[in-house]
């Protein structure tokens, strides 16, 4: 790791330790390790530690094989973890606590036609609450209020099999949070659906956050979900490699390709209009703040 | 090999009440040579006319000519493995018909089907297998060991190993990394370029479209809704948002920076064109005007 890094994730503990005091870790994980069988020696998490506090959304990106999936699987303890502590809502994860843990975290994968069990919407999003023993008039409410929720109301009598893309990741969703979890997880829930079928997932999302105040962990190659959270972290070879805002992040430009990312487009545009001569601050600017930079070095001509 | 569609419609389970259109009245000529991108709604018929492309499907009416065959509603369907050999096909994730028991005869496979004689199916499999950016270790691997934009070479190195002349992609970087994505568009235009080989590819991303198509068809509702160059279809960006289409990244921005004032003559399709339309209006780093 390069010393301006160091200095950088210095920084931002300074900036974010004494903020973050007060508030309640959700999430705490100490030097995990992890390696896979015939990996042939291979660390997938290699002594990672992080925490995250309640009620923030935090996006995890890196390039393939970097962790992350791992990582969100050692959270509910679908892994057997070689050494390390997960540590979720106060609760320490082992073989008694890892049930009430897992009714504590709800995950959305990647693949929408993996995860259905259900004839019909409804039995679908109630499947998880049937296992959980909850009462029928309960179950009834909650599934009605959840499939509300992703905007699906109309489509509860469905096969979840009929559905577009972006449909079936909502229904998924539903089903999540019919189980009232405290922490959503999505393993690229969005990276297989088309760009309207993202839309519908992320604005889905977003509106859940309002309205929940839920912790969200986003595993993502997509640069501009991961510009919606309050924190990235970059994971690469199992650890954590940098984290900070998206403006921390995203001015890192060239690094991040280097690292197998994308960087957001008004980066690449700096870029090219750098190797142009023309002026170009160096702090990350959003594409409205990208325009108005634009507009008043125009001025200047 | 040109591929041509002279007044194509098909219709879906004729005579049932399941009865659907597909296409209708089709004309449009993928020309050899070309970079063709396939854009449209999920349902446009995108797929339905892939399918066309090495006769999968026959029209309902109307002929479809790749190269000198002529494929109507009445072509038998024996002999067409000759079609079926020059455009290879690679549908949406194609890791998932992978089944043999090593990445070489997975490989090997297609030609093998193809009539060619296993020492050369396994040769040639070896030979993809550098063509295609995997490390040469694979070779002996299972392709269940492998990740999944691995997988995915594998099999497009499958299709690659029946050497076809056009090479037929449906949405071939969905669900990859930054990385792979640029890997797998970067194989793409090698083909096209080193080889002339022609692609056609169904893409939502309005960026490779951009960046990589020379050609492109646009369906909206089973009808051929447009066709031309990109900067073609992309000089009327309020026509495509009509038609929920999306933009470039690029012509986004252009468009942003045409409401704050600034005054692009052509559509920029790519950064370094933004960059370069941009310089012109912009000032120099001061004491680098010389330069």
């Amino acid at each position: 790791m390069c010393t301006d890094t160091i200095i950088n994730r210095h920084l931002f503990q300074g900036k974010y330790g004494l903020l973050n005091m007060d508030e309640q870790k959700i999430i705490q994980v100490e030097q995990l390790k992890y390696e896979y069988p015939q990996s042939d020696g291979h660390l997938a998490l290699n002594n990672l530690s992080v925490s995250i506090n309640a009620g923030e959304w935090v996006a995890i990106i890196g390039h393939n094989g970097s962790g992350k999936s791992t990582f969100a699987k050692s959270l509910n303890g679908l892994l057997d973890l070689q050494s390390g502590s997960v540590m979720i809502d106060d609760l320490p994860l082992a073989l008694d606590t890892v049930w009430s843990i897992r009714k504590k975290i709800g995950m959305v994968f990647q693949n929408p036609d993996n995860q259905f069990v259900g004839a019909t919407v409804e039995d679908d999003v109630a499947f998880g609450l049937e296992n959980q023993g909850v009462p029928r008039p309960e179950m009834i409410e909650r599934v009605q209020e959840a499939v509300k929720r992703v905007g699906m109301l109309d489509y509860l009598k469905r096969e979840p099999s009929r559905l577009s893309g972006g449909q079936k990741q909502r229904v998924a969703l539903a089903g999540i949070i019919a189980q009232q979890p405290e922490i959503l997880i999505l393993d690229e829930a969005t990276s297989m659906l088309d760009p309207k079928g993202r839309e519908e997932v992320l604005a889905t999302i977003h509106k859940l956050k309002q309205e929940t105040n839920m912790t969200v962990l986003s595993i993502t190659h997509d640069i501009d979900e991961a510009a919606s959270a309050d924190r990235i972290i970059i994971l690469d070879n199992g650890q954590v490699y940098d984290q900070g805002t998206p403006a921390d992040i995203f001015a890192y430009g060239q690094r991040l390709l280097d690292l197998g990312l994308d960087v957001p487009y008004p980066e690449k545009l700096k870029a090219a209009l750098n190797k142009l001569q023309i002026e170009m601050p160096t702090d990350y600017l959003t594409t409205e703040r990208m325009v108005d930079y634009l507009w008043t070095l125009h001025s200047k001509m | 090999m040109d591929i041509t569609f002279q007044n194509v419609s098909y219709t879906y389970q004729p005579g049932t009440p399941f009865q659907g259109v597909g296409l209708q009245d089709i004309n449009v000529t993928i020309p050899s040579g070309s970079y063709t991108a396939l854009i449209g709604h999920t349902g446009s018929g995108k797929s339905t006319l892939l399918q066309h492309l090495n006769a999968l499907l026959k029209p309902t009416s109307g002929v479809v000519k790749i190269g000198t065959r002529e494929i109507t509603p009445e072509t038998n369907n024996k002999h067409l493995k000759a079609i079926r050999q020059k455009v290879g096909m690679v549908f949406q994730f194609p890791e998932s018909q992978l089944f043999e028991s090593t990445v070489q005869k997975d490989i090997a496979f297609g030609p093998q089907n193809f009539g060619v004689p296993i020492d050369e199916a396994l040769a040639r499999a070896k030979e993809m297998i550098e063509l295609v950016g995997l490390p040469a270790n694979v070779i002996d691997k299972s392709p269940f060991d492998l990740s999944g934009g691995q997988m995915r070479r594998v099999a497009i190195a499958g299709v690659l190993a029946m050497q076809p002349e056009v090479l037929v992609l449906d949405e071939p970087t969905a669900g990859l990394d930054p990385v792979g994505r640029r890997e797998m568009m970067g194989l793409f235009e090698k083909l096209h370029i080193e080889q002339g080989m022609t692609i056609v590819m169904v893409t939502h991303q309005m960026d490779d479209v951009a960046n990589y198509a020379d050609n492109v068809i646009v369906l909206e509702h089973g009808r051929l809704a447009k066709t031309g160059s990109p900067r073609e279809i992309f000089a009327d960006p309020d026509w495509l948002t009509e038609k929920q289409l999306g933009l470039p990244t690029t012509t986004q921005f252009a468009q942003a920076l045409s409401r704050r004032g600034f005054i692009f003559d052509q559509v920029p399709l790519t950064e370094h064109e933004l960059a370069a339309l941009l310089a012109e209006q912009l000032p120099k780093k001061a004491g680098r005007a010389h330069e």
